[in-house]
């Protein structure tokens, strides 16, 4: 059997059969009705707006954060280039230690 | 005088509801015979228009006015036929006892080489709609829209929002696909 005739054949028979344009009586008003119940503003299609428009500064952030990770660090405070340290890491710890720091010892002795 | 479409989206836009009523009727054949391409079921075709028509009237702020309205409610009622068929994609395939007995018939007078009646129109609408049925959403979008309603590439990457190459891609790939479908259903017909 020839599939592209048959193929052909049911292509025409689909062109020259086109589907029916009747509108459903009273189908106006009931679009209507319906228009005037439904919300003026798609919720959905707000929230994807405002997930296009957050995806940009997102991206800016997400580069920033990238280049300053990726960045090679200072070097060493005795080095001898004579550059301050910046160890970013070492100066978290130290802050968030701070506080254990400057209590008093505890006192183990029994 | 009737009002044009711009004075009566225009009245709609400045809080005129009613304005929109005249819209509906006007273009509401159109959108019809377009979703019947696409759903069997009145019921289903229905809710596509209403679908089309809420969406309409939603986002009628973005119509600019370049084109005419026709054409950008044409191609929001392919976006919401084509959300349709991707929502209702089926899995089953038809194999050729699935076939009613007039599909059968029409079947057996095409591969006999006889000139299939008037009276045969009706099965081969039938058929047609089945092969269709079975055919991924964008292949049948592109077969409707290029080989059946005989649309030009471009007015179909407007429609669709593809580009036409991807419209000529996807073209060639329905092709393919619905003599697939063709040949298993016809397959069995002569094992």
């Amino acid at each position: 059997m020839d599939l592209n005739k048959l193929q052909n054949q049911l292509i025409k028979i689909a062109r020259a059969n086109p589907p029916s344009d009747r509108v459903p009586y009273a189908f106006e008003k009931r679009v209507m009705t319906l228009l005037r119940t439904a919300p003026l503003v798609d919720a959905w299609d707000l929230w994807a707006r405002g997930l296009w428009r957050a995806a940009t500064p997102c991206l800016v952030v997400l580069l920033l954060s990238a280049w300053i990770w990726l960045s090679p660090p200072a070097a060493p405070p005795n080095s001898g280039s004579g550059t301050p340290a910046v160890d970013v890491a070492q100066q978290f710890e130290n802050t968030v230690l701070a506080a254990a720091d400057s209590e008093p010892a505890a006192d183990f002795v029994q | 005088m009737e009002p044009t479409d711009a004075e009566l989206i225009a009245a709609v836009l400045q809080g005129d509801a009613d304005s929109f009523e005249p819209l509906i009727e006007k273009y509401s054949p159109r959108v019809f015979a377009t979703a019947r391409r696409y759903a069997r079921r009145e019921s289903e075709v229905e809710d596509i228009v209403q679908e089309v028509w809420l969406k309409a009237f939603q986002k009628l702020n973005g119509f600019r006015g370049e084109a005419p309205f026709e054409h950008w409610l044409m191609r929001l009622a392919v976006h919401t036929c084509y959300d349709f068929l991707r929502a209702h994609q089926r899995n089953r395939e038809s194999s050729f006892s699935d076939l009613s007995q007039v599909e059968t018939e029409w079947l057996e007078r095409f591969i006999s080489g006889a000139e299939p009646g008037t009276e045969q129109t009706d099965a081969a609408r039938l058929l047609v709609e089945r092969i269709l049925g079975e055919l991924s959403p964008a292949a049948r979008l592109v077969i409707t829209l290029l080989e059946i309603e005989d649309r030009p590439v471009k007015e179909i990457a407007q429609l669709t929002g593809w580009s036409t190459t991807l419209v000529k891609v996807r073209a060639f790939r329905a092709r393919a696909e619905m003599r697939k479908v063709l040949a298993r259903i016809a397959r069995e017909k002569y094992l």
